[in-house]
């Protein structure tokens, strides 16, 4: 545990901290607005659409589609990176994994996973749902 | 208070290196600042506002001031990546219609081939305190994939191919060869492009711009000194800057901050898209091009595949020379930032000095077009319209 504390040190900021400490027990939160009700990504105190500070973090869902994507070919290990639309209706960056790239396109429905990074903090990725 | 007709561009150079293993970088910056100056007719002593981003050595402004021994009375060291020299001239327009400064200096250089930067696959560190980078630098993004993404997007939305996107760097091509400064002179055919190796889907190698050392300045003046001086008067007359991100989450990648950058540079010079004869538009992958000349209106969105094909951006050949230097795709790319250069070719398609063979016939109207950061995130976007008097 401490191990990955330090690991989540190395990624969360005190605004940021809530999200990770969840992340790390496998669930994915978003940020929803109780003043305009609107999710925004990513994670912040004040709300981009309307300026509110009253934030409360919520289980997301864990699906959503692809909204665009690229397959970096010229990386050591390629990899896939797309942003996702989420059901909740705002759309995050992330990799897409566990399927083979050619089956990746816009508008596969996907589904939430977690991976750990190569320093030990979690992060959310996709799959093909 | 518009800065129409305030300030005229006096100076300009583009450094003829493309690697300077045995320059230093505060070198580059006073060589193209020396060479900007000897074009217009002044002296580093007439200098009196300085301005650069990002690339310059030091914090801000200060220790290219301090190297050059300049007096100023006005700095400005915006930094909006690539785009900043662009903005930077018209912030030196504004400074002089405010009476801040009369003669603005404005320098790029950098290094990046001789430091072997990996600029367009190289994944951005990690800051918890930049408030995106951790919910982005985990999953790799680099330019190219980045740049991959807008272009996949565009593909499905408007239908645009890779073959229409190559038609860009051949168009560019076509323009370097008579460039003997260019990294890449060789004339290429769509068929080249595709069959370059995949950098980022859907971007090939041939889409994505070089990597170059080297460098450029202009010098911005007010109106009576340009017209003391011996260069031919090209004048700014239209600018505009944006900022646009990922929009709270609604990430829209088909369009860029072009849109309001170019709607209100066209609207403060009183001209329209089709009035334009030249435009350098910022070329640091081919479907930044594309999407800018939608957003600026020279064709309706989602029609830039169609409109950049089958050379309509040669000169004389289409109906929009571009990047008639052979630009970011095959020219140079100094300090990975192609703001400068495509102000440079600009002055140069204004004042009659390109090459022959890419010069358009009384050009007395032309537009530059940058873009920093990255359009697959956050960017900025710049416009310069620039008239010949």
């Amino acid at each position: 545990m401490a191990v990955k504390n330090e690991a989540l040190a190395r990624i969360a900021n005190p605004e940021t901290k809530v999200f990770w400490e969840a992340a790390a027990r496998g669930g994915l939160r978003l940020p929803k607005c109780t003043s305009c009700g609107r999710f925004h990504w990513y994670p912040r105190r004040i709300c981009p659409h309307c300026g509110s500070t009253t934030i409360e973090m919520h289980a997301a869902k864990g699906t959503g589609e692809v909204y665009s994507y690229s397959i970096m070919r010229r990386a050591k290990v390629p990899y896939a990176i797309a942003y996702v639309r989420l059901t909740e209706g705002t759309t995050m960056m992330t990799n897409v994994v566990d399927c083979d790239f050619d089956d990746i396109q816009i508008g596969m429905p996907v589904k939430l996973v977690f991976r750990d990074s190569p320093e030990g903090y979690p992060l959310p990725m996709f799959t093909k749902a | 208070m518009s800065i129409k007709g305030r300030a005229y561009i006096a100076g300009a150079y583009e450094h003829p290196t493309r690697k300077a293993p045995d320059s230093s970088l505060a070198q580059l910056h006073a060589e193209v600042a020396l060479g900007a100056l000897a074009d217009a007719g002044l002296t580093l002593r007439d200098v009196d506002g300085y301005f650069c981003a990002g690339d310059a050595p030091g914090m801000g402004p200060m220790s290219m001031v301090d190297y050059l021994n300049l007096k100023v009375r006005h700095v400005d060291a915006t930094d909006t990546g690539g785009t900043s020299y662009l903005i930077h001239v018209s912030h030196a327009a504004q400074a002089i219609a405010a009476g801040k400064c009369d003669v603005a200096l404005v320098t790029l250089a950098g290094r990046p081939r001789s430091e072997g930067q990996a600029t367009g696959t190289a994944v951005r560190p990690l800051n918890p305190n930049q408030p995106d980078t951790a919910f982005e630098s985990p999953f790799g993004p680099a330019l190219a994939n980045m740049y991959g993404m807008v272009a996949r997007r565009h593909m499905h939305e408007f239908g645009t191919t890779s073959e229409q996107l190559a038609w860009i760097k051949v168009a560019a091509s076509h323009h370097a060869q008579y460039n003997p400064h260019a990294m890449l002179r060789d004339v290429v055919t769509v068929e080249d492009v595709l069959n370059s190796p995949m950098i980022a889907d859907p971007l090939h190698r041939l889409d994505c711009c070089v990597i170059s050392d080297g460098g450029g300045a202009v010098v911005v003046v007010r109106p009576e000194i340009a017209r003391s001086l011996k260069r031919p008067l090209v004048k700014v007359i239209g600018a505009g800057e944006s900022v646009k991100g990922q929009l709270g989450g609604d990430v829209d990648l088909t369009y860029t901050g072009a849109a309001s950058s170019g709607a209100a540079a066209f609207e403060e010079a009183g001209v329209k898209p089709s009035d334009i004869q030249y435009a350098s538009i910022y070329d640091s992958f081919t479907i930044t091009v594309l999407v800018q000349l939608e957003d600026l209106g020279f064709c309706a969105k989602g029609q830039g595949g169609r409109f950049v094909a089958d050379g309509n951006l040669i000169s004389g050949v289409g109906k929009l020379p571009f990047n008639t230097d052979g630009g970011g795709l095959c020219n140079n790319h100094p300090a990975n930032r192609g703001g400068m250069t495509k102000i440079i070719e600009a002055v140069r398609q204004l004042r009659g000095e390109a090459h022959p063979k890419v010069q358009v016939r009384d050009c007395r109207l032309a537009l530059a077009q940058g873009t920093g950061g990255s359009l697959g995130t956050r960017h900025a976007n710049a416009t310069l319209i620039l008239e010949r008097e």
